[in-house]
């Protein structure tokens, strides 16, 4: 594999970030599959991404708080979001899609204003950014325990919440309960994106969430396709993203963006012909 | 021309053994009564037509039933020979809110609603038996591997039928199974609920706004109206009860469709299904 991936790619492989980088892609894919799949069939692609954003919020609150690492800050924070944007779902009578937005405005709106007192924005920038580039050994171990604690819950709960997605009426009726699923669903996803902002920055987590299941959508027939082709486009994005970001010298993170971006324009072809 | 009205005490022997009851049922939101003194009986075997005007509670019922929505007064099975306790419902949406590229195979959706094993980990045969056999109950084509997107209205219909049969449950609930689906999906639907009635003794309480169909294949039918029931009894006495023709405008002559083959009412549901066949 090494030798492979030098005679493509030259010299990338031998620096250490780039393998920690390519690593971190690895395991977050199958993580990202799992929820992002269930996500996009439960409309929560635009949850996911206001989630990210309100990180910014959570960044200041930790600042005003005075504490040292913003992170704990961050996933406090989206807990609760995802709790009250839930809740506010169920009694509102709004559409889902306007009750988002709207938190999300006045989240950031909020960070953004706590932040920029005294001028000091800058400051706190890399923290919602990120960069998979400067992640560590350590980094990776947590992203691996990630990893490992959302399939032992996807091992007991994916049925019953892929059931809800399809129908909550219909997943009530076979006693699955619906509201605190939904609830616990919307909190994990919550947790998962406010644990790898700081490690991947807003624009890699809400692409890596979306894009790969997006593009396995497009071409996947059954629920079992479905995941394993997400894991697959989620790899072969951060592949060639990295690779081509180093090849041309241009930001990680969004080249492995832009690389999901083209995956999906692929497949909406292949879908295309098939038709 | 009237419509294929029959009264159940000649023509579908119910059994009686076991029933499902609403007491004093009700429904309250936010202080507002939505339902209110719903007292209805539902023997095994037995099909119960709901009607009523848009707005007069009919899915708040159903959402009530389900457990969807809390309820006032009580809601119980009695099974044969054993103690009353909240029935086992088999529920058939009115419609799937699906996106036609939806990745998710009929077999899917069974193996998630009947295992915990995750999709992805590979679904088990055992869970291919049991939906084939949910088809077969109801002789309707095995559509295991088609994607739920692709599917009619009607072939939907009876997946999600199939799919309410396993496990047996002790009360069917239909949300306007009609709507959506063209006339052919709509008569084999009925043949289907047909022979389920007539082999399996299953009680069923259907929501419906299609009189003419409501009234050719259930044996009851009860008027809901202003939050509560307003009249019931045959499906002859409820739509030429004055009270219907005013909140629903309903003429009696109707049409004589779908056409349910007399033959498969045929009265055997008392021997195939005794008391003592569902105690298993």
């Amino acid at each position: 594999m090494n030798a492979w991936l030098s005679t493509v790619g030259g010299s990338w492989w031998s620096y250490a970030f780039m393998r920690h980088a390519l690593m971190a892609v690895m395991l977050v894919s199958p993580l990202f599959a799992l929820i992002g799949g269930l996500a996009i069939n439960h409309r929560m692609a635009f949850y996911a991404d206001a989630i990210g954003h309100a990180a910014l919020t959570g960044v200041a609150i930790g600042v005003l708080l005075g504490l040292p690492n913003p992170a704990s800050a961050i996933l406090a924070f989206s807990v609760l979001l995802a709790v009250l944007i839930t809740v506010f779902r169920w009694k509102s009578a709004a559409p889902t899609d306007a009750v988002i937005g709207l938190t999300m405005s006045i989240a950031v709106a909020a960070g953004l204003v706590i932040l920029s007192r005294g001028g000091q924005f800058g400051r706190y920038m890399p923290l919602l950014i990120g960069d998979i580039l400067t992640l560590t050994t350590a980094d990776l171990v947590l992203l691996a325990v990630l990893g490992l604690l959302t399939f032992l819950t996807a091992l007991c709960f994916f049925n019953a919440v892929f059931l809800t997605t399809l129908n909550s009426s219909l997943a009530l009726s076979r006693g699955i309960p619906v509201r605190s699923l939904e609830l616990g669903f919307a909190v994990f996803v919550a947790a998962v994106v406010a644990l790898c902002i700081p490690w991947l920055g807003l624009l890699v987590v809400n692409a890596l969430l979306i894009l790969p299941a997006a593009a396995a959508r497009n071409v996947a027939r059954s629920a079992g396709a479905y995941f394993l082709l997400s894991v697959l486009f989620g790899w072969t994005a951060g592949l060639i993203g990295l690779w081509a970001s180093f090849r041309f010298d241009t930001a990680a993170g969004p080249t492995l963006v832009l690389a999901g971006g083209l995956l999906y324009l692929l497949t909406l072809l292949i879908r295309a012909l098939r038709a | 021309m009237t419509a294929p009205f029959h009264e159940p005490a000649d023509e579908v022997r119910i059994c009686g053994a076991c029933c499902t009851r609403l007491v004093g049922f009700g429904v309250t939101i936010g202080g507002h009564r939505l339902l209110r003194d719903i007292h209805l009986h539902l023997h095994c075997g037995e099909m119960l037509a709901v009607i009523g005007p848009n707005g007069a509670g009919k899915t708040t019922l159903l959402r009530a039933i389900l457990g969807e929505i809390p309820h006032t007064g009580q809601l119980t099975f009695t099974p044969f020979r054993a103690g009353s306790r909240r029935p086992r419902i088999g529920y058939v949406p009115q419609r799937l809110d699906l996106d036609r590229s939806a990745p998710a195979t009929v077999l899917d959706l069974f193996a998630a609603a009947l295992t915990r094993r995750p999709l992805w980990l590979g679904i088990s045969r055992s869970v291919r038996t049991a939906a084939e056999g949910a088809f077969r109950r109801l002789s309707a084509p095995v559509m295991l591997d088609d994607r739920l997107g692709q599917l009619s209205g009607g072939q939907l219909q009876l997946v999600l039928l199939a799919l309410a049969l396993a496990p047996r449950p002790d009360i069917l609930l239909l949300d306007e199974p009609m709507s959506g689906v063209d006339e052919s999906g709509i008569s084999r639907f009925y043949e289907a609920i047909s022979k389920l009635r007539r082999e399996y003794d299953l009680a069923i309480l259907m929501v419906s706004h299609d009189l003419d169909a409501a009234a050719s294949v259930a044996d009851r039918m009860a008027l809901l109206g202003k939050g509560t029931i307003l009249r019931e009894g045959s499906p002859r006495e409820v739509l030429n009860d004055p009270a219907t023709r005013s909140l629903l405008g309903y003429r009696a002559e109707v049409r004589a469709w779908p056409a349910i083959p007399k033959e498969t009412r045929s009265p055997h549901s008392a021997e195939s299904g005794g008391p003592e066949k569902r105690k298993q």
